[in-house]
């Protein structure tokens, strides 16, 4: 399948790839996975005592859709707040990356993995805010 | 005489259940093929034809189906109604997916280090933890009847399915 020029150029110079201190209080992570595809991503964001995403890591395992969705998505975050990064849909990925119909789920995986990481950070603060994890745990 | 009606299990004489006899199924499969074999129908009017050829086409999906350990409890699991959410549930246990990672990250090195030992090795482990999940989605289906339990092993099946598939691959190419 030909991959769009935005899927090739995050895959072959992905941005903020790495790792943040999973124990620091500030650091949210988020791990997903797609069943179908095995794809597994770890999407980690650092919020400063504004509430702004300060900084944002990710490491994917899939195909390059799935990292370049990741990689977008860590770029888009950075300057955000909590509330902003919530409102980044898959669409909005997939429309970005011009990704074709069977690789829209690498996109539902990047947005999947921010509300993750968010639902983490939010309750390592124990800040009582209510937050829809991504999908239902089985 | 051929029920459309039946469940797969039902066509090749079995329970329906996770747990299978692969020899009772292939010796059904085999039997049921001779059966409605297009062959057996040269004579017959083209309607019956039609009607064999779709037998023998229905009879080998659902060998296909029972066969795999996967597909057959996604199978049995839709037969309960229940759908196995591979392609949209992306919330896997933080464990198990921690575990992937582990796994890929040594598949990387290994593949790296031109390691087939350590790539052969890490296949036996990953091949071990398969066996038991499949062990465990046996229990889950025919004793407990945790059906949503079930579907979440389904998709760590799917996982644990593409990197055997990836090792294999890697042991492949360094073997070239």
């Amino acid at each position: 399948m030909a991959y769009s020029d935005k899927v090739l150029d995050h895959y072959e110079n992905p941005r903020n790839v790495g790792a943040l201190d999973k124990n620091d209080p500030h650091v949210g992570t988020g791990m997903v996975g797609a069943p179908a595809c095995g794809d597994v991503m770890k999407l980690q964001i650092r919020v400063g005592d504004d509430g702004v995403i300060e900084d944002a890591k990710f490491k994917t395992y899939g195909c390059g859709s799935a990292i370049a969705s990741s990689s977008l998505v860590t770029e888009w975050l950075k300057g955000k707040t909590l509330d902003q990064a919530m409102e980044i849909k898959n669409s909005a990925i997939a429309e970005e990356l011009a990704l074709p119909p069977v690789k829209i789920h690498c996109s539902v995986l990047a947005e999947d993995a921010i509300k993750a990481a968010i639902a983490d950070l939010k309750q390592k603060s124990g800040g009582g805010v209510d937050i829809e994890p991504a999908k239902q745990e089985a | 005489m051929l029920d459309i009606h039946q469940n797969h299990f039902e066509l090749f004489d079995l329970p329906t259940s996770f747990a299978i006899d692969r020899t009772l199924l292939d010796q059904s499969y085999r039997k049921l093929q001779g059966e409605v074999h297009p062959d057996r129908f040269a004579a017959a009017t083209s309607a019956e034809r039609l009607r064999s050829m779709q037998w023998a086409t229905h009879a080998n999906e659902a060998y296909q189906t029972l066969k795999s350990p996967v597909s057959r409890a996604r199978y049995l699991l839709q037969l309960q109604g229940i759908d196995t959410q591979e392609e949209t549930n992306t919330a896997m246990p933080a464990d198990f997916l921690m575990q992937q990672m582990e796994w890929r990250e040594a598949i990387d090195e290994a593949r790296s280090a031109l390691d087939i030992s350590a790539l052969e090795k890490l296949l036996l482990e990953i091949n071990r933890e398969a066996t038991s999940q499949e062990s465990e989605l046996r229990a889950a289906i025919d004793e407990q009847r945790d059906y949503p339990r079930a579907a979440g092993i389904v998709r760590k099946l799917r996982f644990l399915d593409k990197v055997q598939d990836e090792i294999e691959r890697a042991i492949e190419a360094l073997e070239e």
